[in-house]
């Protein structure tokens, strides 16, 4: 009895090993592929063009130059907007704002901007700037990427700033100094790490956004540096030129699409190499 | 003086943050009242989307988000716990650390290139031969035959689920992994003293001691499949069909968004994605909050922190 129940564990922990392995090699299996089509197919329409010419019309040549331009100006723009908004929010959650109200609401609603749908952002901005100033423009597009980035470097700066012990604050406080310079010149310089990695995790991630930018920014096939224009960015240009028929458009999407992942892995990496051990302060 | 003008400009700053939610809503809901009033509570039961004899109804693109998401979440969460306890316990330590870098940049890659794959490879290379191969085996039996209609062209709702899967399955394993790894290494020894088996000390202590964590995971995953955009709007064919059949084209509310908002020219076109943007983030608004709540819950009944 005692030995057959034996072997049903054994038996059980044996499939369940299986099972695992096999969706582990399905897993990688399939992002292996992604990756490597990826890879192949973004090397096809690869040179240097992509990084001197703007986006062709169907059939012939061109690059990409316009639409890298765009993402980087409109992603520096919002980056910078929302980096300082929620630097104010998390002093509020973490300081000002200990045991008010207001702070366990705010922290809810963080969480729910974090999960909300980006297509969402994208049809609020539309609402609230687009539909009022009558035309599309790349503000609009970083007005939209700005909201998802803010609760993203939010939620990541205020872990750190809960990292930081109480009896710190409380030293600064005893010694007379005031609350703005307790804040500017102790916690800031102890979180500076841990913000910038927000910082660059969440370019990584709004670097991707599409949806919010096409009722935003729309699109722009030219060479435009206006930002009360419509302008093109990488995403959107991948997601015209991928959805296209023509050949050239594809490749030129293939590119772009590599571009983009190398570019956000390039950060991803960089934040883990270079903060992860620093994160946590102690 | 300094003290009180910061004091000031964070509490406006946290101000801004909620009311950006009540403007989300507001703004929805002013951009969505006239085919509210036009349609009425019809609208979410109404199957047809004509724009041309202006008539509308969210059932398809609801329907659709709702079926892609529960096919991604089937797919996504069963992978994700066994790929995660493989990672944590099963595979040698030095290949830990790679696949785990290697899985957290997988999760990282922007949505738009698993869409892509899904459209130029996934679709010609696997999708097609599925799709025939379910509808001739499955298509014609009793109780799941429904489901498995042909014939497919490969573009399917059934693809959106199994792209979203793919997308999705990377996050919900860093955040089982990181869960995973919180448990102290006392509990588990104690279990194997006992002569747990590698099985039992996941299942019965590994689980529940990071339940909550398992839920929030979850939950994340669920809220970026209800809400993905480019790796749908790529696979499903933008099609309002209301049929049981998986293998057909479909659309959800993201992608109907995606494909048809800029090019809608009447005003009550424009006003009937709004509404369906408004059901989307209703549902995404209910679940991710409800989760919240429900991990709060969890917590103070165990004394341990939700994060």
């Amino acid at each position: 009895m005692s030995n057959s129940l034996a072997h049903a564990r054994r038996l059980k922990n044996k499939i369940s090993k299986g099972i695992s392995f096999v969706f582990l090699g399905i897993l990688f299996f399939f992002l292996g592929w992604i990756m490597l089509t990826l890879v192949t197919k973004g090397i096809v329409g690869f040179d240097m063009r992509v990084f001197t010419q703007m986006t062709p019309p169907p059939g012939s040549q061109g690059g990409l130059l316009n639409a890298i331009i765009g993402s980087l100006l409109m992603v520096t723009a919002a980056t910078c907007s929302s980096t300082v908004l929620a630097l104010f929010i998390v002093v509020y959650f973490s300081e000002y704002g200990r045991g008010s109200l207001l702070t366990p609401i705010s922290c809810f609603m963080t969480d729910i901007l974090l999960t909300a749908p980006s297509v969402i952002i994208g049809l609020l901005v539309y609402n609230i700037y687009v539909v009022p100033a009558g035309h599309f423009s790349a503000w609009a597009g970083v007005v939209a990427l700005m909201i998802i980035a803010l609760p993203v470097i939010i939620n990541t700066t205020d872990n750190v700033f809960a990292l930081i012990p109480h009896e710190l604050r409380e030293a600064a406080i005893a010694l007379g100094t005031p609350r703005w310079k307790m804040i500017w010149k102790i916690l800031l310089p102890l979180t500076k790490t841990g913000l910038i990695s927000g910082i660059i995790l969440s370019v990584a991630r709004i670097s991707g956004e599409t949806a919010p930018l096409l009722f935003t920014a729309l699109n722009n096939q030219f060479w435009s540096l206006n930002m009360n224009k419509p302008m093109a960015s990488l995403p959107v240009v991948i997601f015209q030129y991928g959805m296209s028929p023509y050949k050239d458009w594809q490749n030129l999407a293939w590119a772009g699409a590599l571009l983009l992942t190398l570019f956000v892995f390039t950060l991803n990496v960089f934040v883990r190499v270079l903060f992860r051990r620093k994160i946590v302060i102690r | 003086m300094v003290d009180r003008l910061f004091k000031g400009i964070s509490f406006g700053a946290t101000t801004t943050l909620l009311l950006l939610i009540g403007v989300i809503l507001v703004s929805l809901i002013i951009g969505g009242s006239l085919c509210m009033k036009t349609f009425g509570w019809h609208f979410l039961t109404t199957a047809t989307w004509n724009p041309a004899a202006k008539e509308f109804g969210a059932l398809a693109p609801v329907l659709g988000t709702l079926t892609t998401t529960t096919l991604a979440l089937l797919f996504a969460l069963p992978t994700s716990f066994f790929v995660a306890y493989a990672l944590c316990e099963l595979i040698p330590s030095s290949f830990k650390l790679p696949l785990t870098i290697l899985t957290e940049l997988l999760a990282v890659i922007p949505s738009i290139i698993y869409g892509m794959w899904g459209l130029f490879v996934f679709i010609p290379f696997i999708g097609i031969d599925l799709a025939a191969w379910l509808a001739k085996h499955l298509g014609g039996q009793h109780l799941v035959g429904d489901f498995f209609q042909g014939p497919s062209s490969g573009i399917s709702v059934l693809t959106a689920g199994i792209i979203l899967s793919l997308m999705i399955i990377p996050f919900i394993t860093i955040t089982f992994k990181d869960a995973f790894d919180l448990v102290p290494f006392n509990l588990k020894e104690s279990g194997y003293a006992l002569g747990c088996t590698q099985w039992e000390i996941i299942w019965h202590i590994m689980v529940p001691y990071t339940r909550a964590q398992l839920i929030g995971g979850t939950m994340l995953g669920l809220t970026r499949a209800l809400g993905e955009t480019m790796a749908v709007a790529f696979v499903i064919g933008n099609a309002y069909n209301v049929t049981a059949s998986l293998l057909h084209p479909g659309t959800t509310i993201s992608s109907s968004l995606a494909n048809e908002f800029t090019e809608a020219e009447s005003e009550l076109y424009t006003s009937s994605l709004i509404t369906i943007g408004l059901v989307l983030f209703a549902i995404t608004f209910l679940l991710s909050g409800s989760a919240r709540l429900l991990l709060r819950r969890m917590a103070q009944g165990r004394g341990v922190s939700s994060k």
